[in-house]
């Protein structure tokens, strides 16, 4: 008979295929018949910007003097066909996010904060409120597939207006609110009866194809007068043939979200495995509009994944005219703070993983209905967290431009990158660190 | 100044001009001549006034009106009223498809046919066909009336909210979600108002009524096989 006291045995092992998160979703699964939902975007490791440096100044390039010298940080959207292009101060905007998925406070803050730095913030997926139109100087208004309280009006009282054909966390999906969030204004926004799980078509109910959207460009370029620009939102799926095809419809900006882009509530599964990384759908989209001779005359819009001023100074040295921001913003207004880690604790989770953002549970009040829990989020600090820290992302991006002596972030440009792996490289298109070489050239 | 009667003339005008000139009106009312099946033409009315397109249009014709009496007079393209909001459109032809979409508020009335997806995630709107309409129609319907005095395609009322159905002929299918009701009295009023707004001869008691099962408003297992 064995002794295993006495035999040498191995240590415990988990199966690499086997990790505890997909054990556990096994037994969610089992449990429940249903996929998980959640909110944010890819959580896996892709390659990214941090996975590019800045090769900086040396003998052959000057720096800019960093407290002497101007380095600029204005941009201009839509000035191909509008009359009232945008005009912003800094090319970091806040993404669409919709009343709803967000607070009434949490939009508020989100226009407060944007507007303070002189940038544009943008509506979402159940139209227009008066929180997001009052605080927000410059506003994008979404015209989405599902059209909730989509009106002329609105139309004509935003800055802009951005036909959204897809999103970056799922290329392909519509939006879902689920029951927890439709209170009665939601309901009413929306056309909705309270309390059901709400699916948000995926396709537009009135055109198919960029010849169709061609022509719905025009409709509402002439219900508003052709003052607005009409931006185009695509989610990373065919990044060159979705910009080029964007341009060919008319846009005046089109803006391309990776699959790192955040959203109010999806299936995992979707999240997970639909869409390509922004880095690679960024240098796609800038390749599309060069060959068309239309780079820097259609702006290039790009999300998902901005965090810091690196990521907004490596974008724009790709190509993109701006960055669009989403779930940092929401960091920045107080979501997944660790201050409220017993709450979130109480809720199964951890403050830095709090992804049940469809759930309306939300400690910190951003992503609820709930009247008690919104009514903790104070618009007005919260918006002055955003201006930080949008402040502090602009400056960074100014720090790393004037290191590589540029006196205008749009001056940025791939020759002032380098690729830490090979996998980057060859998305972004630059150079290996140390060498000449960019994977397939 | 009376607006009376004023001719828009697309031969002479270009779009953007014909369009400019009626969203400005206050009242009045207008003829558009030679509109050669040209894209949004009447969209973005902002007023009580009346205007008469004199043919065919195409896409997107009154689109996103408040107030305003359209009337074509010929054939729609795809979207004809797409979220109307009030006042009331009228097409003496047939419609291409998603006529009405979105729609919030107002009337349409097509005295022809229509395509697929006719009143697809209408809002509010009341949508009155002479004839028939086709697959898909009020697909994710929100609110509303959609009135068929012909028949109706495959799969009516798919994923269908609030929205009230009526349909005169023969159903194809119907759609996830979409069952048949039954017809009440008030129900018979309410038909009775739909066809007399619209011009419409038919007895409110020939038609049956469709709407949502809500078997589907919240996600549970038990009707995955519904997706």
């Amino acid at each position: 008979m064995a002794d295993y006291a006495k035999t040498p045995g191995t240590v415990p092992r988990k199966a690499a295929l086997f990790d505890d998160y997909t054990l556990s979703e096994i037994r969610r699964a089992a449990a429940t018949g249903i996929y998980d939902i959640r909110g944010g975007g890819a959580k896996r490791r892709v390659p990214h910007f941090d996975d590019l440096v800045f090769l900086g100044a040396s003998m052959s390039r000057y720096p800019l003097e960093g407290y002497r010298e101007r380095c600029d940080t204005d941009v201009v959207l839509g000035d191909r066909f509008a009359e009232k292009p945008l005009q912003l101060k800094i090319p970091i905007t806040i993404a669409g996010m919709s009343f709803g998925a967000l607070s009434a406070p949490a939009k508020e803050a989100l226009g407060r904060g944007a507007s303070a730095m002189g940038t544009a913030t943008t509506t979402g997926d159940g139209g227009m409120t008066e929180e997001e139109r009052g605080h927000s100087s410059l506003l994008v208004y979404q015209v989405l597939p599902s059209r909730y309280g989509m009106n002329p009006d609105d139309l004509r009282r935003a800055d802009a207006i951005e036909v959204v054909v897809g999103q970056g966390a799922k290329p392909g999906g519509g939006g879902m609110l689920l029951g927890q969030k439709i209170g009665p204004r939601v309901a009413q926004m929306r056309t909705l009866p309270e309390g059901i799980d709400q699916r948000s078509a995926c396709r537009h109910p009135d055109w198919t194809g960029p010849d169709d959207l061609e022509i719905k460009i025009g409709e509402l370029r002439e219900i508003t007068g052709w003052q607005k620009p009409i931006f185009v939102k695509v989610g990373a799926a065919r990044p060159y043939y979705d910009t080029a095809l964007a341009v060919k419809a008319g846009a005046d900006v089109v803006v391309v979200d990776g699959m790192q882009g955040g959203t109010a509530a999806t299936q995992e599964v979707f999240i997970e495995h639909v869409g390509i990384p922004t880095l690679a759908a960024l240098r796609e989209a800038v390749r599309a509009l060069s060959e068309l001779g239309m780079h820097r005359k259609v702006q290039l819009v790009i999300s998902g994944g901005i965090r810091t001023g690196a990521d907004v100074a490596k974008a724009m040295a790709m190509g993109a005219d701006a960055v669009s921001i989403g779930t940092a913003a929401l960091v920045a207004l107080g979501d997944n703070d660790p201050a409220l880690e017993a709450e979130y604790q109480a809720l199964g989770t951890t403050a830095g993983a709090y992804d049940d953002w469809h759930a309306g549970q939300d400690p910190a009040g951003i992503t609820t209905q709930d009247p008690a829990l919104a009514a903790r989020l104070d618009p007005v600090a919260a918006g002055r967290r955003l201006r930080n820290y949008l402040s502090v992302l602009t400056m960074e991006a100014q720090t790393l431009a004037r290191a590589n002596g540029k006196s205008h972030l749009r001056n940025l440009e791939p020759e002032d990158l380098a690729a830490l792996t090979v996998e980057a490289a060859a998305m972004a298109g630059v150079p290996l660190a140390g060498t000449s070489w960019v994977p397939g050239r | 100044m009376s607006q009376a009667n004023t001719v828009i003339d697309l031969a002479m005008l270009s779009r953007r001009e014909a369009n400019a000139t009626l969203q400005a009106a206050e009242a009045g009312a207008f003829r558009m001549r030679n509109p050669g099946g040209a894209h949004a033409l009447a969209c973005g009315l902002m007023n009580p006034i009346s205007v008469t397109i004199e043919g065919h249009a195409g896409y997107y014709a009154a689109g996103a009106n408040k107030e305003a009496e359209v009337i074509i007079e010929g054939n729609a393209g795809t979207g004809v009223a797409e979220n109307l909001m009030s006042g009331r459109v009228r097409v003496t032809g047939n419609a291409s498809q998603s006529a009405g979409a979105t729609g919030h508020g107002g009337l349409l009335v097509i005295e022809g046919n229509t395509a697929a997806r006719c009143g697809i995630s209408m809002k509010g709107i009341d949508i009155v066909v002479g004839g028939n309409v086709g697959h898909m129609s009020a697909f994710m319907a929100q609110a509303g009336r959609l009135v068929v005095l012909g028949d109706a395609g495959a799969d009516l009322g798919d994923s269908i909210y609030e929205a009230e159905l009526f349909v005169r002929g023969k159903v194809a299918s119907l759609g996830a979600d979409c069952e048949e009701k039954a017809m009440t009295p008030a129900d018979h009023d309410v038909l009775a108002g739909l066809l007399a707004a619209s011009g419409m001869a038919a007895a409110p008691t020939a038609f049956r009524k469709f709407g949502s099962a809500r078997r589907l408003y919240h996600f549970t297992i038990d009707n995955a096989d519904a997706y």
